[in-house]
């Protein structure tokens, strides 16, 4: 650390206004408040400061991340082998997934952050660290077998167009990921949904090559749900077994990479809640609405929309809904900042999830499509929620007169 | 050849008096007709006509037309030159004219129309509107097509409807673009060229 510290500052003059690097200055920033805190203090006034700041912020998302990337990686290689009906080691499986995974990892973030670099550079800013998290968030939110180059087309269409433009780190309306899904979801269509791109069934560099067993159907539980037509619902997995809650919960069916497994995410909430970097309100309110929409729905089940037949926790575990929970509906930037807003915010993305997906056959999943809507309206709901606490304290004021509040 | 004035009246709504990319008008038909170039060039042409000769009547009724029905009148003749320009779409170019639908009829609302005629017509004589309403129906139709070549390179992989992109290339993974033949990506392909114009016409950018 010492080593490391004393390194940067010998080479720092190089990159100061004058220097030989001048102009490469915001890289250098960049990377040395990546590894330092930074230790500059205020030069007027009082200012109290802890010394969390959105670096840290990030690197604690990314770490709540990890148990939800790392079980993906591992059902990425379980779903495989269970396709080509081989059994391997616990190991095996997780190197197959690991290997499929960490490409798509590489070009999110090279993508990304070449951009956000270059734009730095091009405006002269410090480089923005926002896309840490949406780094690691864009290749957990893709079925697996999405081709590298579409990653790499989408990300630089999101983080031009969901974000530079509007002026990079906590200046975008909408969240980058959710942006790159939706580009990829309308753009390549065959690629993003339907049997034959959420389980893996190729090899990866030569490993686990093999055919396909019997009756093998790459179908998420969400697209059974969307094809079936009668009103008995018996969900299974790829090669044909019928899956229990329980194995919804756990997450060891097919889906998009990060997203299959509320067991994983939950750890990752826990750290976040824990940490005080998510809202608890918006989470709390995104899971409430999503069970109370579902609850509604299985009420008046009806045939034509077999999904309504499904229990409240089955639609929480099952597809996006908790990923998006967690991760998508608390990013601080895109979504409410007033308490009361909150809970609407989070109320609504909940119900509206709930109601793409059990009663529009176009989308089998909703999660997207409803943290992306409620994006919009999150600045709408936190007006509305300042104006009438203004207006309710103008009546109190102008009732009470002289009681000074 | 041509005066200063003359010169400025045609040529200037090509870049830095474009009605849309600056005056940001007609947006709606460059949404709705670019998802291909031939419903784009044949749109452009068709506004363009309507265009001028629409300014070549109102220039030469100016001054006969009383002033609080001056609306009512323009959009009477407009109405009357797009069911002629339908007509002869439908005459010549049935498939085009049906991928328009509605569009060619919908020209009557196109505000370029009325914001030349209000704009310039009333106060200009026959061959300057002539001139104007050529100068803006190509000012427009520039758009349209730019817009149209991207969105139908990238969103069906041909142009005028013919493959430009190789079947090898498809092979390799290559995939068409979805949303390019969406509505909304037209409204982004647009953004971009007013982006590179005010990148390049350094004196339109707002402070």
């Amino acid at each position: 650390m010492e080593k490391l510290r004393k390194y940067i500052d010998k080479i720092k003059p190089n990159f100061e206004p004058g220097g030989k690097y001048a102009k490469l200055q915001s890289v250098f920033e960049g990377f040395e408040t990546f590894l330092f805190v930074p230790n500059a203090t205020s030069k007027s006034g009082v200012h109290v400061h802890d010394s969390i700041d959105s670096k840290r912020t990030m690197t604690v998302v990314i770490l709540a991340l990890l148990p939800a990337l790392l079980f993906g990686m591992y059902n990425v290689g379980y779903q495989h082998y269970l396709a080509i009906g081989a059994s391997e080691s616990f190991i095996t499986t997780f190197i197959y997934g690991f290997l499929a995974v960490l490409p798509k990892i590489v070009v999110s973030y090279v993508v990304g952050l070449g951009i956000e670099f270059v734009s730095a550079q091009l405006r002269g800013h410090e480089i923005q660290e926002g896309f840490l998290v949406s780094g690691m968030l864009i290749p957990m939110i893709v079925p697996v077998d999405t081709p590298l180059w579409m990653i790499a087309v989408a990300t630089a269409f999101a983080v031009i167009f969901a974000k530079e433009i509007f002026g990079g780190t906590g200046m975008n309306i909408f969240n980058v990921a959710l942006i790159t899904r939706a580009f990829l979801f309308f753009a390549y269509p065959s690629k993003m949904s339907g049997d034959s791109v959420f389980v893996r069934t190729s090899d990866t560099f030569g490993m686990g090559a093999g055919e396909v067993v019997e009756g093998f159907s790459g179908a998420t539980p969400l697209g059974q749900l969307a094809t079936q037509t009668s009103g008995d619902v018996v969900l299974t997995d790829i090669v044909g077994n019928t899956i229990s809650t329980w194995d919804l919960f756990l997450g060891l069916i097919p889906g998009s990479i990060g997203e299959t497994s509320t067991l994983a995410i939950l750890i990752g909430a826990a750290v976040l809640l824990f940490t005080g970097i998510a809202s608890w309100r918006i989470m709390l309110s995104v899971f409430a609405g999503g069970f109370a929409m579902s609850l509604l729905a299985s009420t008046f089940a009806s045939a034509t929309y077999p999904g309504s037949f499904l229990t409240p926790v089955d639609h929480i575990c099952l597809g996006g809904f908790a990923f998006a929970a967690v991760f998508m509906a608390t990013d601080p930037v895109t979504g409410a900042r007033t308490n009361v807003g909150k809970y609407i915010y989070g109320f609504l993305i909940g119900a509206i999830t709930i109601i793409i997906r059990l009663y529009n056959n176009g989308y089998p999943e909703g999660a997207m499509l409803a943290v992306l809507l409620m994006n919009v309206f999150a600045p709408l709901i936190d007006y509305f929620v300042v104006e009438s606490n203004v207006k309710r304290r103008m009546k109190r004021a102008k009732k009470g007169g002289t009681t000074n509040e | 050849m041509l005066s200063k004035k003359t010169k400025e009246t045609l040529l200037g709504p090509l870049s830095k008096n474009n009605p849309v990319i600056i005056q940001v008008l007609g947006i709606c038909s460059a949404l709705a007709v670019t998802a291909k170039l031939e419903p784009a060039f044949v749109m452009a042409i068709s506004v363009t006509a309507v265009l001028a000769f629409a300014n070549v009547i109102i220039s030469l009724l100016r001054n006969t037309i009383p002033n609080s029905i001056r609306i009512i009148v323009q959009l009477v003749v407009v109405a009357a030159l797009v069911i002629v320009v339908d007509q002869v779409l439908k005459a010549f170019v049935y498939d085009v004219s049906k991928q328009l639908s509605v569009f060619i009829g919908l020209i009557i609302t196109n505000c370029i129309l009325m914001g030349r005629l209000e704009a310039f017509a009333m106060g200009n004589g026959p061959w300057q509107s002539f001139l104007d309403g050529v100068g803006n129906g190509l000012g427009y139709g520039i758009v349209l097509i730019i817009i149209a070549f991207f969105r139908e390179l990238l969103g069906s992989g041909t142009l005028f409807g013919y493959q430009v992109i190789p079947d090898v290339v498809y092979e390799w993974g290559y995939q068409n673009n979805g949303l390019m033949i969406l509505p909304p990506m037209a409204l982004i392909v647009a953004g971009c060229i007013i982006w590179a114009h005010r990148a390049y016409n350094k004196d339109l950018q707002e402070k």
